[in-house]
């Protein structure tokens, strides 16, 4: 027996060592899982653009570093980017309407316009590339490939999302289905987004 | 018992054909037994290894391996252990079993993924296997793959070797982050009703927590793997200094080995406790379960298990004292390393307390749960002599090191891996564990590795540098540490042949064991609670349980039996809180 067991409420009929409220919110549900996973997601994104920031902040004291001149099409596509998470929210706000066809074409433009920020990001690369700093050059061209790449390879990522959710938008899906795949889309853009700001702010300030 | 009807209970489908269901299978349970099987594989061959080398170290004249081989098992024989087997068998075995079953729930939310996760699990050992056929061989830079001797010729297996190693680790990164995806949102969105969070078993917590800090911490391995891994392939310069190897300069100049490792400590340090926290769980449901008593201070457990979380990603640079870094960071991480001890040491007195004036049973897992306690606590106290940078200095590098983490993060984990499943195994198959095979199982494996590991200590004071493969021409080495090294060997067969008797207990009880019947330990929690054993698909049948308590009523004053199960209802009394239970019963 356990010698400091609170005997004093027999009729509680355990020896729990606090009383806790019911407060169930009920058997999972589909959309609010698929967010809360897609947030959980993003922990392990963000640690690792984070890491990588730091990275590139420490190898930046060491002897060799030279500033690397950016190239102008990363702030074109910057302007991409932005306009391409604008399109996912005017669609995201079009499903939670239930305007399909406003989806329709918010999607569409968001696409088309992440896959125009992905041509941009090769021209700069090319750019770079003209310019003699290839990959190994320099560490802040190495940094500047990897960082971009990385987001890039999220974003092709991002696109199979956004393409799985065209597909089921063409055929017959509930309105539920689509508002959250679109939703989640959107987030996921925004995410993407946020990270690219602050890549291009490290690149642009910390040079 | 207590059970809510659950509208969901026909959206689970039986999977019919065996591949569905054994393979491509998306039951958490069967994904749990794969990863299980996968990692107790892998850690045989790693096992295989360690004997080897011991071979080596205790013999050479036998001239059985040379030292490329003796560097190439080594680094293997590491890393397969604290990632392949230990991570996997902790979070994708235990977590992907235990989780749901624990929390009341049919199965993970993401079955799909999680079933992914598995697949590229495997892939990942499938590549780490592969680099032992490659040219050159598997890499042999030691566990921690420093650069630049990692990817610099000279070093074995410096070009395909290590290219399969940070493929390997990358796709592993991507099967543990959609693993603890997985099991953090379970956790989050898929407990029973009444389960709140502070009454999951401490099981749950330890995997919980230790799959957040996956989540965080595997990251910086992923990125210090692509960074290396451009190093070797495209020549950029983000670790590798100037350098000249063999007379020849290499293309690089200007890289910090020191940023790789802080990168690999960012992460191997919270990995240290990756493994450990689950172990941490485990063994207190263990130990509360087998001493029919409440695990002592249920509150101060769950709170020293986050706040080891919290501060494990704050002492990654006592790995680093001797590294070149700034010393006045190793008075910040000599300080921190010291912190962490405090939550640590919480939890080992709360297990003493646990188990004083209890009814113990010396069963098979108890055994295995006392001994992680006596293993935890010697090799934790070396930790705090190698925490302190002036005591670290000297004893850097040596076998006081080897012993240190072999004791705390290999021995202590692997005796948590085999209670739990002696503890597990009546859920999982039905069948008990042959006790006299386990209790022989036990006691060669917790005296024989005091037998291995307890000497290395004096090795290490002595001076005997780790990483060696051969000692035989040294003046500082005297003939007694060669005959000890012999000695130590021995044991080390002895001990490694001793888990074929694991094996042959495991594989032999899964099929003729004695029937269990579903609560052979007459425990509390959830999963023993089950309709069937083992666990059907869906695991509840038509109704869900409802919790109505902690996981740890055992011996409950004035109450016949010795355990309450978790999903047993309160007295109706007339307290406010038996009406309220009352109410609650009437609406579902």
């Amino acid at each position: 027996m356990s010698f400091w067991v609170d005997r004093s409420h027999p009729e509680r009929g355990t020896i729990e060592p606090t009383r806790t409220g019911d407060r169930w919110p009920g058997p999972p549900e589909r959309p609010k899982l698929a967010m809360r996973g897609l947030l959980i997601l993003l922990l392990p994104l963000t640690s690792m653009f984070g890491l990588l920031i730091s990275a590139y902040v420490m190898r930046r004291h060491m002897g060799d570093w030279q500033p690397l001149p950016l190239p102008w099409q990363v702030w074109l596509s910057t302007v991409l980017l932005v306009l391409s998470s604008a399109g996912f929210e005017w669609a995201r706000r079009a499903a939670a309407a239930g305007w399909v066809d406003d989806v329709r074409r918010g999607l569409l433009v968001a696409g088309l316009l992440a896959l125009a920020f992905l041509g941009s990001q090769l021209w700069a690369w090319q750019q770079l590339q003209l310019a003699g700093l290839a990959v190994a050059t320099n560490p802040a061209s190495s940094f500047f490939t990897l960082m971009t790449g990385l987001h890039a390879v999220h974003l092709v990522a991002g696109l199979a999302a956004w393409f799985r959710t065209r597909a089921v938008l063409a055929g017959e899906a509930e309105p539920a289905t689509v508002q959250s795949m679109v939703q989640l889309c959107a987030w996921y853009w925004h995410f993407l987004l946020a990270v690219w700001l602050v890549l291009f702010g490290v690149l642009l300030f910390l040079a | 018992m207590a059970y809510v009807p659950s509208a969901d209970a026909h959206a689970h489908h039986e999977p019919q054909s065996f591949v569905t269901k054994y393979i491509w299978s998306q039951d958490h349970k069967v994904i749990a037994i794969q990863y299980s099987l996968t990692a107790i594989a892998v850690g045989i061959v790693a096992l295989v290894l360690s004997g080897l080398m011991r071979v080596q170290l205790g013999m050479p004249e036998t001239d059985l391996v040379d030292a490329s081989a003796y560097y190439q098992f080594m680094t293997m024989h590491g890393m397969i252990m604290v990632v392949y087997l230990l991570t996997a068998l902790f979070l994708g075995g235990f977590g992907n079993y235990l989780i749901p079953l624990m929390l009341g729930a049919r199965d993970m939310v993401f079955p799909y993924v999680n079933m992914l996760s598995y697949w590229f699990y495997l892939l990942s050992v499938l590549v780490l296997m592969a680099s032992f056929f490659v040219p050159g061989g598997p890499t042999g830079a030691g566990w921690t793959l420093y650069p630049p001797q990692a990817i610099t010729g000279g070093t074995p297996g410096a070009g395909w070797g290590i290219l399969t190693m940070l493929l390997s680790l990358a796709i592993f990164i991507v099967a543990a982050t959609m693993g603890g995806l997985n099991y953090v949102t379970t956790v989050l969105q898929a407990r029973a009703r009444g389960m709140t969070l502070m009454r999951m078993p401490l099981t749950v917590w330890g995997i919980f927590i230790a799959s957040i800090m996956a989540l965080l911490a595997f990251p910086a391995l992923l990125v210090a793997a692509i960074m290396m891994f451009l190093d070797a392939t495209l020549g950029t310069s983000f670790f590798m200094p100037a350098i000249i190897a063999m007379g020849r300069e290499l293309p690089h100049e200007g890289g910090s080995p020191l940023l790789f490792q802080h990168l690999f400590w960012f992460f191997g340090h919270p990995e240290v406790y990756i493994v450990a926290l689950p172990a941490f769980g485990l063994v207190s449901d263990i130990i509360s379960t087998h001493a029919r008593k409440n695990i002592f201070g249920y509150h101060m457990m769950v709170w020293a298990i986050v706040i080891i979380g919290v501060l494990s990603f704050f002492v990654w640079a006592h790995h680093m004292y001797v590294s070149g870094m700034n010393l006045a960071f190793g008075f910040f991480f000599a300080i921190s390393t010291l912190v962490i001890a405090v939550p640590t040491a919480i939890k080992v007195y709360n297990w003493i307390l646990t188990l004083w004036q209890a009814d113990i049973h010396l069963t098979v897992p108890m055994l295995f749960a006392m001994g992680f306690l006596v293993t935890f606590v010697v090799g934790g106290l070396t930790g705090l002599f190698l925490g302190n940078v002036v005591v670290d200095i000297p004893l850097a590098d040596t076998y006081f090191v080897v012993a240190h983490f072999h004791m705390v993060m290999g021995v202590a984990p692997i005796l948590v891996v085999f209670g739990a499943i002696y503890h597990w195994f009546p859920k999982i198959t039905g069948r008990m564990m042959n006790d006299t095979l386990g209790q022989l199982h036990f006691w060669i494996t917790f005296l024989g590795t005091y037998i291995i590991f307890f000497p290395m200590h004096y090795l290490g004071v002595m001076g005997m540098p780790r990483r060696y493969y051969a000692y035989e021409d040294y003046e500082f080495i005297p003939q007694s540490a060669h005959d000890l090294n012999a000695f130590i060997t021995y044991a080390a067969l002895v001990v490694g042949l001793a888990q074929l008797l694991f094996l042959y207990n495991m594989f032999w009880s899964a099929f003729y064991g004695r029937p269990s019947g579903g609560n052979p330990w007459r425990a509390t929690g959830l999963e023993w609670q089950t309709p069937d054993t083992p666990p059907k698909h869906g695991n509840w049948g038509e109704k869900l349980p409802v919790v109505h308590r902690w996981p740890y009523d055992y011996n409950v004053p004035g109450v016949e039996q010795d355990f309450i199960p978790q999903n047993e209802p309160r007295p109706h009394s007339g307290t406010a809180e038996g009406e309220h239970h009352k109410a609650e019963e009437g609406r579902s």
